[in-house]
């Protein structure tokens, strides 16, 4: 079973050189630190700036210099700064290669909840509903189950949606998977994890084809 | 060259009043107009209706102006950090609509550029869409939303100067550009005013059409939210 630390190292693997590149808050976050030092990336964050580098030296934080996550962080040679609209421009318009986010909730048709538990929590969508709409590369980084112990990918959201059929990948603690016409087809397994231990941890349809390999990370 | 400079920040509020519906830049505490702002809670009006990424938190921002209750209603993309804004809208104090980010600056921006609406895939499907038209383009879904009316934009910048121009600094820039002249007055602080001509044409993000008045902030906090710092190693 991988923990966050292991969820950002295999999403990292799906990063390709000359990719630009939307990171969620959370574990995606995490991602950043994993991508292999000899490929080209620019990290894009929504609130304005492409080209994002590791945060500040102690001292040396800029409250004018900060990510989605509000976050200080420094930038990268070749770095830019924008606005919002022109942000939601690159998203919208398809210019961002990859876009990785959390959810609560995916169903086995690429359906995403992650922005309100009516009642309980209502923090807002932030950016992630536009994201998900335009995206053509998705991969949701999360739990495969909640803190209950039930299943985050299931036949249908219960949670108010912020997309719909737009996820494409999961990498959970357990799995790497795959949204298909058919449901969730299982890809990898996390090292010392069971097909039946995944099989019993997932609401929706599971799809298994063959040996399903042990994720390398 | 058409004078906007405004010797404070009262005369650069005049205006505002009860009821009225105001945008105001930032994201999260990062180039909010933190001058008008604390004018704003001074004068105490309410009922005021906000248009805003965040809102604040529960001692700065615009959480300040909702401590004292003067809004009524809050359209915000993320409310995530501020305790009391979540209470009054749990308890039914606050009408709060929630709409995507980059539908928040694309509508402030339809405004700013005399665009009725615009259809975007944001949205689609989901509760943000219900009761809205939609429509579809190229086999895709769309929604239809409608540019902001705003009585006041409030918005900040790095420096200006006495004709309106503006240029932001990081990514404090944020929905700020995007605000200026989507209300029928745009309120610009800066953190320095230099003389006319002082600024290269070339570099100017906003040209001073869009702003009708503009002072230099007596002081800002800057206040960060989440200070986050790497080890020397």
């Amino acid at each position: 079973m991988l923990d966050k630390t292991g969820i950002a190292k295999r999403i990292a693997k799906e990063v390709q050189d000359g990719y630009y590149v939307n990171l969620g808050i959370g574990i995606p976050t995490l991602v950043a630190n994993y991508v292999r030092d000899d490929i080209e990336v620019e990290f894009q964050s929504e609130n304005g700036v492409l080209g994002m580098g590791p945060f500040p030296f102690e001292g040396e934080e800029d409250a004018d210099i900060i990510n989605a996550g509000k976050q200080t962080i420094t930038t990268l040679p070749g770095a830019s700064f924008f606005d919002s609209a022109m942000s939601f421009s690159m998203i919208r318009g398809k210019h961002v290669d990859l876009t990785i986010l959390g959810a609560m909730e995916v169903s086995e048709n690429g359906d995403i909840a992650n922005w309100k538990i009516p009642g309980k929590m209502v923090k807002g969508m932030g950016g992630a509903m536009d994201l998900v709409a335009s995206a053509e590369n998705i991969i949701v980084a999360m739990m495969h189950t909640n803190r209950a112990g039930e299943s985050k990918l299931l036949k249908n959201c219960s949670l108010p949606l912020t997309g719909v059929g737009c996820v494409k990948k999961i990498v959970t603690n357990l799995a790497v998977l795959e949204v298909t016409a058919k449901g969730f087809k299982l890809l990898e397994r996390a090292p010392g994890v069971s097909v039946e231990e995944i099989q019993k941890a997932t609401e929706g349809t599971l799809i298994v084809d063959g040996e399903v390999p042990e994720m390398s990370l | 060259m058409i004078n906007k400079k405004v010797d404070s920040v009262q005369e650069a509020l005049q205006g505002v009043q009860d009821n009225m519906t105001f945008m105001f830049g930032g994201f999260g505490l990062s180039g909010i107009a933190e001058n008008s702002i604390a004018e704003l809670v001074k004068k105490n009006i309410k009922g005021l209706t906000c248009i805003s990424n965040n809102a604040g938190v529960d001692d700065f921002g615009l959480g300040l102006l909702l401590h004292q209750k003067q809004v009524k209603k809050m359209i915000s993309s993320y409310v995530g950090e501020n305790a009391e804004f979540e209470r009054q809208m749990l308890s039914g104090e606050l009408d709060v609509e929630l709409i995507p980010q980059g539908t928040l600056a694309e509508r402030c921006r339809a405004a700013q550029a005399g665009f009725p609406a615009i259809y975007t895939p944001a949205g689609y499907g989901t509760e943000v869409a219900e009761g809205k038209e939609t429509r579809e383009f190229d086999g895709k879904m769309y929604v239809l939303e409608h540019a902001f009316k705003a009585d006041f934009a409030f918005v900040k910048a790095w420096k200006g100067d006495a004709a309106g121009n503006l240029i932001f600094k990081g990514t404090a820039r944020n929905f700020n550009p995007n605000m200026c002249g989507a209300a029928k007055i745009t309120v610009a602080e800066v953190e320095e005013l230099v003389p006319v001509g002082a600024l290269d044409p070339n570099q100017i993000h906003i040209p001073g059409i869009f702003v009708q008045r503009i002072f230099q902030g007596a002081k800002y906090e800057k206040r960060i939210e989440q200070r986050t710092v790497r080890q020397r190693s």
